[in-house]
């Protein structure tokens, strides 16, 4: 029985937190990563376009509940999401127009994009802050719960509960599905082909006929849905804040190059061991230990890190892989 | 040709009462930042009894005043600084009603009030360090010290049958004073802390710090936050995880958003804050609603009290000047003399006047004792059907 406890209590503290995080963490992180290997640099701007995505769906959630429609047992936010995704790829490619296209013409170095995508951050978090306001919005609707706590006890008598919230499965299961479409057309389709080979080789890929403006086109499309998509999930989950997804940049960043940046299968496992490894570190087990271990109650919390920490479990991560594996678990590229 | 002479000797008239003796106070509250929602009904509090003096027209010989607003932000004390800098010198204020926040509060005054020597009365910096702090004689609070609430919150807790808590609290000068002075209060009454600590304002995940709360366990959860903070995001947690069911909720978390987002979930627990009952509360509260506020709204009648006195101590020094009226604050605010509740600041301004002394009992029972603090009393609540049920007052 204390075993089960002790299971119960990891899953529902750790285990299911961790997932949820994670699956945002490594769409977060999938944009990310496609932006540097296709347009060469580190998109910094990626954490605010995510606020904007969010930012834009919940309007359009707003919208579809004066009016009366909802989804059910489901998030409104998730009928929105299409609309907002529309919105923000048309930004993203505005963006492009206006201010990358320059500097990808001039053949600015990748650290210039950098310091530009920086100035893009700043004009997108004051733009989503104008749009929306800076206060704290909850807006996911529907059923909260698919197992409560109070469900829980009554149905297994054990003391330790277990809740799993609908946003925490809604966030797994639409991480998976992004997750296969994208694979299937960077693996199947022609456009996606041309941006592997774009990303692989930039010259070759022009020589044999390749679009070059398409494939930056595809490219901030597809980024500003993911980060729609991810904020979306991330703000349905948590709550909506516009300067909390600038806070998630640096956990992002983490997880794309701990799985090695460039790599879409390495994103997505680097979202879930910075997830994992931000959690577990900064979870006391106290309880646990007491389960597992019986008769002995630790004085401490069995904690390795206080949570005040938990930025910087990121942050020794990123340094620690980029001094010993710089190219990450998978095999990523240094630009 | 009537009504253009009869307006402009009315402005003329109106240009030179502000110009010959308009006294200007002013209200330093952090209209912006995690307390943003307490704000508006203090400053209505503080500007009633502004209103109030001025429009009875017996202060000083018939001077009006005017309330000066700046933000302390209550978390950045440099813009806090900035704000009371500007009231100082540009508005050249009499005296500060302010500011919200403990560590606005030090630094304002530590930075602005003392090396101008104007007078600052706080409705809510309740950090027991501003209780030893140096201040040259010009700082006083009409809220209680958390070392008081402390205790006064462990007794309530034990009275509740609660053996064991866990307390988290937001990271600064309130948070940390007041769960200090509750570990300490609870532990000596017998209770057991089963961890304290902190939690970051302004994040969008609690989820880490819930957890480690809920694996040290408790029969309760302590909550020493900010409700538009990070004390809606742990007691949302909190709640979803199934990690507590009762909570006990301090001054910063007893608020309109606690009812809207919480309401029926967190019914049977409890919480405290800094309020008094009686017959100066009664016509506070009757006046509020005719001015069109909620005057029941925490630190709404501090901020009226810490107004009153300010100008009570003027009338009674016949000064304007800092340095002169500020050793009459704790004799209007404590007597002996005539007592004079909220509501009757006319007439304490005729007592003085003529000479006589007065004991300011204002709304919230005023009594300064110690530095410069209220001994303070308590309004007990406990949340019944989603609704903050007031149980009794200490």
């Amino acid at each position: 029985m204390d075993i089960i406890n002790a299971l119960v209590a990891v899953t529902n503290y750790v285990i299911i937190p961790a997932t949820a995080y994670g699956a945002q963490l490594a769409l977060g992180a999938l944009g990310v990563t496609l932006i540097y290997s296709i347009l060469r640099f580190s998109n910094f701007a990626h954490g605010d376009t995510m606020a904007f995505g969010t930012g834009v769906t919940i309007l359009i959630t707003w919208g579809f509940q004066a009016m009366g429609i909802s989804f059910g047992p489901l998030p409104t936010a998730l009928l929105a999401l299409p609309f907002g995704i529309v919105i923000t790829s048309a930004l993203m490619l505005g963006t492009d127009r206006v201010v990358y296209r320059y500097y990808r013409r001039v053949r600015a170095a990748p650290v210039v994009m950098v310091m530009v995508s920086v100035g893009v951050m700043f004009v997108m978090n004051a733009l989503t802050r104008f749009l929306i306001g800076v206060d704290q919005i909850n807006f996911d609707d529907g059923a909260r719960f698919i197992i409560n706590a109070r469900q829980w006890r009554e149905m297994t008598g054990l003391t330790e509960p277990l809740t799993l919230r609908s946003t925490q499965v809604i966030t797994v299961v639409t991480a998976v599905i992004v997750v296969a479409a994208l694979f299937w057309f960077l693996g199947r389709t022609r456009t996606g082909k041309s941006m592997r080979a774009f990303s692989d080789n930039e010259d070759l890929a022009l020589l044999s006929g390749i679009d070059p403006n398409k494939v930056v086109a595809v490219t901030w499309i597809i980024t500003g849905a993911l980060a729609t998509i991810a904020g979306t999930l991330y703000g349905l989950d948590k709550s909506f804040k516009a300067f909390t997804y600038f806070q998630l940049l640096l956990p992002i960043f983490a997880s794309a190059i701990v799985g090695g940046i460039g790599n879409p299968v390495g994103a997505i496992a680097g979202g879930f061991v910075i997830s994992f490894s931000e959690v577990g570190l900064t979870y006391a087990w106290k309880k646990v230990v007491t389960y597992l271990i019986p008769n002995w109650e630790p004085d401490g919390l069995v904690q390795l890190l206080s949570t005040d920490y938990k930025y910087a479990v990121s942050f020794t991560i990123l340094i620690l892989v980029l001094i010993f594996k710089p190219t990450g678990l998978f095999k990523g590229k240094i630009v | 040709m009537k009504k253009i002479l009869l307006a402009s000797a009315a402005i003329a008239l109106g240009a030179s009462g502000a110009y010959a003796n308009d006294v200007k106070i002013g209200v330093l509250l952090g209209f912006t930042g995690p307390l943003e929602s307490m704000a508006p009904n203090m400053d209505a509090g503080a500007e009633l009894a502004i209103k109030e003096v001025s429009d009875s027209g017996k202060f000083m010989d018939g001077s009006t005043v005017t309330p000066v607003k700046g933000d302390s932000t209550c978390i950045d004390a440099s813009a806090a600084t900035a704000a009371a800098e500007t009231l100082v010198t540009s508005d050249k204020v009499s005296g500060i009603v302010g500011a919200q926040c403990s560590g606005a509060t030090t630094a304002v005054l530590q930075n602005v009030a003392m090396p101008n020597g104007v007078v600052m009365i706080s409705p809510s910096a309740t950090s027991p360090a501003l209780s030893t702090m140096p201040d040259d004689g010009l700082f006083f609070r009409t809220a209680p010290s958390d070392a008081r609430q402390g205790d006064v919150m462990a007794d309530e807790v034990i009275e509740k049958g609660i053996k064991s808590v866990a307390v988290t609290y937001t990271n600064n000068d309130y948070g940390k004073g007041l769960a200090d002075a509750f570990d300490k209060a609870y532990e000596a009454k017998g209770g057991k802390v089963t961890i304290s600590a902190a939690h970051e304002d302004g994040k969008g995940d609690y989820s880490a710090e819930v957890a480690s709360l809920a694996s040290a366990g408790g029969d309760a959860l302590v909550i020493v936050g900010y409700i538009d903070q990070g004390g809606s995001g742990i007691l949302r947690g909190a709640l979803d995880t199934g990690a507590f069911s009762t909570f006990v909720f301090p001054d910063g978390m007893v608020g309109k958003t606690l009812e809207d987002n919480f309401g029926k979930e967190i019914n049977g627990s409890i919480g405290q804050y800094p309020d008094s009952q009686g017959q100066g509360m009664d016509s506070f509260l009757a006046a509020a609603k005719t001015a069109g506020f909620d005057g029941s709204s925490a630190y709404s009648a501090s901020a009226y009290d810490a107004a009153a006195l300010i100008l009570l101590a003027m009338q009674d020094a016949k000064s304007t000047d800092p340095s002169v009226y500020k050793t009459k604050v704790m004799e209007v605010a404590n007597g002996p003399g005539e007592k004079i509740y909220a509501g009757e600041l006319a007439k304490g301004l005729e007592l003085l006047k003529e000479g006589k002394p007065i004991d300011y009992e204002g709304a919230t029972a005023v009594r300064l004792i110690g530095n410069g603090e209220a001994a303070g009393s308590f309004r007990e609540i406990t949340i019944k059907d989603g609704k903050i049920e007031t149980v009794k007052y200490r």
